[in-house]
């Protein structure tokens, strides 16, 4: 079987880990704390593939239908 | 004095809305060229309309969705129909797939794969009849006749040339299929040839049946749990769809594009894809459904559905086991469903219910916190400050 990223593929929008400037000032700015984000399993294949912990926070670039880019973000639970 | 195109994609850079919006701004404003002033008002005008079309604070948006969804799903069918594109394959459609989405059924009904081709072989009619037969399970059935010979105590298995040829399957690797999954002992029979023979343990009336049964069970090539591929070509390429859905072994065949196959299996995308993945999954099956009977529901209330289904890493159905069994009020989960149970349990543990959602609070006859409900007017004393 050749190699191929999840990443890839269609229905997985790009996940990275958060920069932590960057989501200090979107916690800021909706005034709450990283485990109050939407969560992603540590057991997750793409968080596996990217390689974040748990208490990370990971960043979701998804192709919206309604609002062509949109930045979402998952906090890495057990 | 018109504006050049990084003077006008400056001024709209951070603006707080949507990608998509600001594209089109920035396009529009470059094709018909404008002054600096101009481009001020416009952002200013695109700015107030954006904000009078955004959702308002407090406004109950899962009520809204729940009604945009429920109204259109009273006039959907009750009957399972074929496939509009793959008239061969049944797949359940209507509300009762519809319910099976958001109830997160682990198993649906009718699984059914999309698998799409490498580029390089995606137009090549043999190629793609040679990948299904990698990906359909093969069973004896298919190649051969089976006849229980009573008078020697064991199976008679004539195989044929034609469909064997056609499957791209030998001799050898049926005896070998065989003997591993039967563990009895299997021969090629000495007189005639494509024949076999199947002896079982012991030579006893019954173990014969079961083996008789058995044998048809016995996956020899292909994945098992796929019960028939079906090849279609559209466009340039050719698609396979099949009946039976496994993602993660079809992903493993060579010559399958694994950017693109995928499956009607909710469920299956989250252990392969992720949760990211089965979001998508949610919103495409669900919006695909709406769409085939006909009904058009706006994608965001969709979206707010799979949003809350997955917004714990995992999916969870809209239901008793669910987002309403784990409300955190008893009257809210109580005025759901099993109303009897859930008041008895709360009283055996001496729950507590601090009122702070919607449903409680019409059950004990007091304003909710929604709308205006949830604005509080504070005076500030004009003598202070």
């Amino acid at each position: 079987m050749s190699k191929f990223s999840l990443l890839d593929h269609e229905l997985i929008p790009h996940h990275e880990i958060a920069d932590e400037d960057e989501l200090k000032s979107i916690l800021k700015h909706y005034n709450i704390g990283r485990e109050d984000l939407p969560k992603i399993k540590v057991s997750d294949p793409v968080v596996k593939e990217i390689g974040a912990e748990v208490g990370d926070v990971v960043k979701i670039t998804r192709n919206s239908a309604t609002a062509g880019e949109a930045m979402y973000y998952r906090y890495v639970i057990d | 004095m018109t504006i050049s195109e990084t003077t006008v994609e400056g001024m709209i850079k951070d603006l707080p809305i949507p990608h998509n919006l600001k594209q089109v701004l920035l396009e529009d404003a470059i094709k018909v060229g404008v002054t600096k002033k101009e481009m001020e008002e416009i952002i200013e005008r695109v700015m107030e309309e954006y904000e009078k079309s955004c959702v308002e604070p407090c406004e109950a948006v899962g009520v809204v969705s729940a009604q945009s969804i429920g109204e259109p799903g009273t006039q959907m069918t009750m009957r399972t129909f074929h496939y509009a594109g793959v008239a061969e394959i049944n797949v359940t459609l209507g509300l009762p797939r519809l319910i099976e989405i958001v109830d997160a059924r682990k198993n649906p009904s009718t699984p059914m794969m999309t698998v799409y081709l490498d580029e390089e072989i995606s137009d090549d009619r043999d190629m793609a009849t040679k990948t299904g037969w990698e990906i359909e399970a093969t069973h004896i059935d298919h190649l051969a006749d089976v006849t229980t010979d009573l008078a020697n105590m064991q199976l008679v298995i004539d195989l044929n040339e034609r469909s064997m040829s056609k499957r791209e399957i030998d001799k050898e690797s049926i005896i070998e299929k065989l003997e591993e999954n039967l563990k009895v002992s299997v021969a090629p029979s000495k007189d005639i040839p494509n024949q076999i023979i199947v002896t079982p343990e012991s030579p006893s009336y019954r173990e014969l049946l079961q083996l008789a049964k058995k044998i048809k069970t016995v996956t020899l090539k292909g994945i098992e749990g796929i019960k028939r591929v079906v090849i279609r070509k559209e466009g340039d390429e050719y698609i396979l769809y099949t009946e039976g859905s496994k993602l993660r072994e079809v992903l493993e065949i060579d010559g399958v594009n694994k950017t693109r196959t995928t499956t009607n299996n909710i469920g299956e995308i989250y252990d392969v894809f992720g949760i990211e993945a089965a979001r998508n999954a949610i919103i495409k099956e669900a919006m695909d459904t709406l769409r085939e009977q006909g009904l058009s529901v706006d994608i965001r209330h969709i979206m707010l559905v799979a949003d809350i289904m997955t917004c714990d890493g995992e999916i969870k159905q809209i239901g008793r086991h669910g987002i309403s069994g784990e409300k955190a009020s008893v009257f809210a989960r109580a005025a759901f469903e099993v109303t009897v149970n859930h008041l008895l349990d709360a009283g055996l543990r001496g729950e507590v219910d601090s009122l702070n959602g919607v449903s409680e609070n019409i059950i004990v006859g007091q304003p909710i916190k929604l709308g205006t409900g949830d604005v509080h007017l504070v005076a500030r004393n004009p003598l202070e400050s």
